[in-house]
């Protein structure tokens, strides 16, 4: 069994010290490393021969149990094609008085973040690590406050303290400029630091800051009961409103082991399609404001702003809040709206078409567009992109089928077509966008024939089932979000963590600059399109 | 280049006339709650942003809702409390100070329903475009400021300028820098990790300049709160001239919000003894 093969190679690895149990769902394996100096060797180990991907690190301050100890989930995913649908996650224990692991960032290029951002908000020091600089915290933040520490109070503000600028990675020479944009930027987008080192027109060297938008939400939420802690999830990040919901909603479920009742599934898997939708329109449009193509973002916008319109219709909200909820959903779609769906997604899709044709017949358009930031096979593997930016660079992943959840974990539900293209610029990522509109017309169509009546929602347990944990991942319009949620003993939010697709994408981002020249950049960043928000949480 | 054309021709007009004709939302649109009067109102815990709270006064229960903090979620609106609460479809709500957008009800008073500052019975149009051209010359120049946002507003924001809304046709742009702008609408708590950003931002502003706090967040910090990492709202920052509720606020409610903001912009420049004449 693959299974036992998995098990016994890691444990050879690990020279037996491992312990594995199911979970945290029934398909998945969690392995507890008794030593940590084992973790590079297994981690490598997974991603080189048993083809898995890095999903997500989460940290727990577990002191005032009576392990009385920090711990630290690696949790991997398999990539290859076919694999089942699970979750591998490697639990290892940090004393609080010597919290520190070995960085697995030179090993896994994906895992740098996660482990800055543990050493910044659980003060987890990942030894080894290429990279001392904080991530989320700021400069002057006090140190030796480690905000999602349970001893942390997070509703206390603390003082700025006076601090050094910020040392930003430049490359240095003769003839190279430092061009610093942002936080603030000209248009109306969020806020990250840009910081260029170019030679002439070309870009040498692109070092990104974001957690501007830092709210400390996973701290927020901590304590309040799981459907209180649902509304903040919702309005982590405007654009991914529905896939946050439902990541959650589905993790959620997991632990109260309750069912979406079918009519449910299918109505969130029309809004989830709807979201990719509208999202991936509007960024069609937003494209083609990088290369001055002004015809093009007025006809995004334009298709943008009628399903918007739609959103307001069938959920009461532009950015389809209020629809999806823990147990199922909060409104039906009856007949009527459908009807206005169903009229308004055949008028996007010849509007999107047409749209397309007129970019892909522009010849001043599809030069700025073909070649311009790339990103390589290889380096979508290593920092484990997600969604658009992975498929048009030849990944094929999609958590639609490789995590089946909304709608897709239906025995009926239809096949999805997952669309791929090799070249890895941003005609490629605009080409991805319009042949996955084009599916999640498809797929709307086929979740409203396959409506029928029952009823829309399950009542939760209250309280919730005490210290369990639900995981899920879900594909939202940038890629594939990791949700990991686990309820204290009296059923309250106890850690909740989000790895959105963004989170990952972004060094790519960077990446991908610095094929391009300075001019470029705001189309190879509107290619990828990425949330600040729910990066910065 | 000619089949844009045709396609651009083929289109037609597409801009809404908001705000000289009313727009009127979806039926399942969830705007300003509409307390009524009865001990069924619901216990402030019931609100996931802490929009409600309650106080007892000469032994009367009188709840309060917030509508800066107010998510428009409708949760207060569902069982057992249907009867208490509805969602209304009012989304002109912007306001120049908090207490205006502080709803109060007693158990045994009448149904309150209107909030904000009343609609102006003139043509809002014409209004706005005169209030601009009289203050500002011939047109009001807005800088967008995030603070923090969920990216929502600012997405919102961004629909101003699509061919629907298209706020230049009355006289409003969004402009790259803060020099060249008359105000800013900031969206978001005001973070950490953006503080002196926005503070300095706004600074840029040259005098006189408007401060519009736009949706739930940037009113009153919102479902994020005040906490270590934010500083629960742009008026606890820099002082703001108008708020306009909503999570986020639909673009009409926006565009209300800054016709709003333009007589503020008017009432602020009075006491310095300039009377606003500009040359035609």
């Amino acid at each position: 069994m693959a299974d036992s093969n998995l098990i016994d190679a890691l444990r050879s690895v690990a020279a037996g010290s491992v312990d594995t149990e199911p979970g945290p769902r029934l398909a998945d394996i969690t392995l507890r490393l008794e030593r940590a100096s084992d973790l590079r060797a297994l981690a490598a180990a997974l991603i080189a021969q048993h083809s898995m991907a890095l999903a997500t690190i989460v940290a727990t301050d577990e002191r005032a149990t009576p392990a009385g100890d920090l711990k630290v989930r690696y949790v991997f995913e398999p990539t290859s094609a076919g694999a089942p649908d699970r979750f591998l996650t490697c639990l290892v224990c940090v004393d609080a008085n010597d919290a520190q692991l070995p960085s697995l960032t030179t090993v896994i290029p994906a895992a740098n973040w996660h482990e800055r951002e543990m050493r910044d908000l659980f003060g987890i020091v990942p030894v080894g690590h290429p990279d001392p600089r904080a991530l989320v915290v700021h400069d002057g933040w006090p140190q030796g406050n480690f905000p999602l520490r349970k001893d942390f109070d997070g509703s206390r503000r603390l003082p700025v303290e006076s601090a050094e600028e910020f040392p930003h990675l430049v490359a240095e020479g003769e003839g190279v400029f430092e061009i610093p944009v942002g936080p603030i930027h000209a248009g109306i987008i969020e806020p990250g630091h840009f910081r260029f080192s170019s030679v002439g027109e070309t870009v040498l060297h692109l070092d990104a800051r974001l957690f501007y938008t830092h709210r400390g939400l996973e701290k927020r939420m901590e304590g309040r009961s799981p459907l209180d802690a649902f509304y903040v999830v919702e309005r982590i990040c405007g654009a991914c409103s529905v896939a946050h919901a439902l990541g959650y909603c589905e993790a959620l479920e997991q632990i109260a082991g309750v069912d979406a009742p079918p009519r449910s599934r299918l109505i969130r898997g029309i809004a989830l399609e709807l979201e990719r939708l509208y999202n991936h329109v509007g960024d069609i449009g937003n494209v083609c404001a990088g290369a001055a193509f002004h015809y093009g973002t007025a006809t995004g916008a334009r298709l943008k702003e009628r399903l918007q319109q739609v959103n307001e219709q069938l959920s009461g909200n532009r950015f389809l809040r209020g629809l999806v909820f823990p147990g199922g959903v909060r409104l039906d779609l009856p007949v009527g709206l459908l009807g206005v769906l169903t009229s308004t997604l055949e008028d996007t899709l010849a509007g999107l078409n047409s749209l397309m044709g007129r970019i892909e017949s522009n010849p001043s358009v599809v030069d700025r567009f073909d070649g311009t930031g790339m990103l390589t096979h290889k380096a979508a593997l290593d920092l484990a992109v997600a969604g658009v930016a992975a498929r048009a660079s030849g990944v094929n992943r999609d958590a639609r089928r490789d995590h089946p959840h909304g709608a897709f974990a239906s025995p009926d539900a239809p096949a999805l077509h997952v669309v791929t293209l090799a070249d890895g610029d941003a005609m490629a990522r605009v080409r991805v966008r319009h042949l996955e509109a084009q599916e999640s017309i498809r797929l709307i169509g086929e979740f409203v024939r396959r409506l029928e009546p029952g009823p829309l929602r399950f009542a939760l347990p209250e309280p919730l089932p005490g210290g369990r944990i639900g995981i899920s991942a879900i594909e939202s319009a940038r890629g594939e979000a990791v949700h990991w949620l686990r309820t204290d003993a009296l059923g309250r939010v106890d850690r909740y963590h989000l790895r959105s697709p963004s989170y990952h994408n972004w060094p790519a981002v960077a990446l991908a600059a610095e094929t391009a020249i300075v001019p470029d950049f705001p189309l190879v960043n509107k290619s990828f399109e990425l949330c600040y928000s729910c990066t910065d949480r | 280049m000619l089949r844009i054309l045709l396609n651009a021709l083929r289109t037609g007009v597409v801009t809404t006339h908001y705000p000289e004709e009313p727009s009127v939302p979806p039926e399942r649109f969830r705007g300003a709650p509409v307390l009524r009067a009865g001990s069924a109102l619901p216990p402030p815990a019931v609100c996931p942003a802490g929009a409600l709270s309650e106080h007892r006064d000469d032994g009367h229960r009188r709840v309060n809702l917030d509508i800066a903090r107010c998510m428009f979620c409708g949760r207060c609106a569902e069982e057992p409390w249907t009867g208490a609460v509805t969602m209304g479809r009012e989304f002109e709500l912007a306001a120049r100070t908090r207490s205006d957008l502080q709803i109060e009800v007693a158990a045994d008073e009448a149904e309150v329903a209107a909030i904000g500052p009343a609609r102006d019975p003139q043509a809002a149009t014409a209004y706005a475009a005169s209030e601009i051209r009289r203050v500002l010359g011939r047109s009001l120049h807005l800088r967008h400021l995030d603070a923090g946002s969920c990216n929502a507003c600012d997405w919102e924001l961004t629909a101003l300028l699509n061919p629907v809304y298209d706020v230049r046709r009355l006289g409003i742009d969004f402009v790259a820098s803060p020099r060249h702008a008359d105000g800013v609408m900031v969206t978001g708590p005001v973070t950490r990790n953006l503080e002196t950003a926005v503070r300095r931002t706004v600074e840029a502003v040259p005098e006189p300049r408007i401060v519009i706090a736009v949706g739930a967040c940037a009113a009153s910090g919102g479902i994020v709160g005040e906490g270590y990492a934010s500083a629960g709202g742009v008026d606890k920052v820099l002082p703001v001239d108008v708020y306009i509720p909503g999570c986020p606020p639909r673009p009409e409610a926006i565009i209300f919000g800054i016709l709003v903001a333009l007589g503020r912009l008017d009432a602020r420049r009075l006491p310095q003894g300039v009377t606003g004449r500009h040359r035609d």
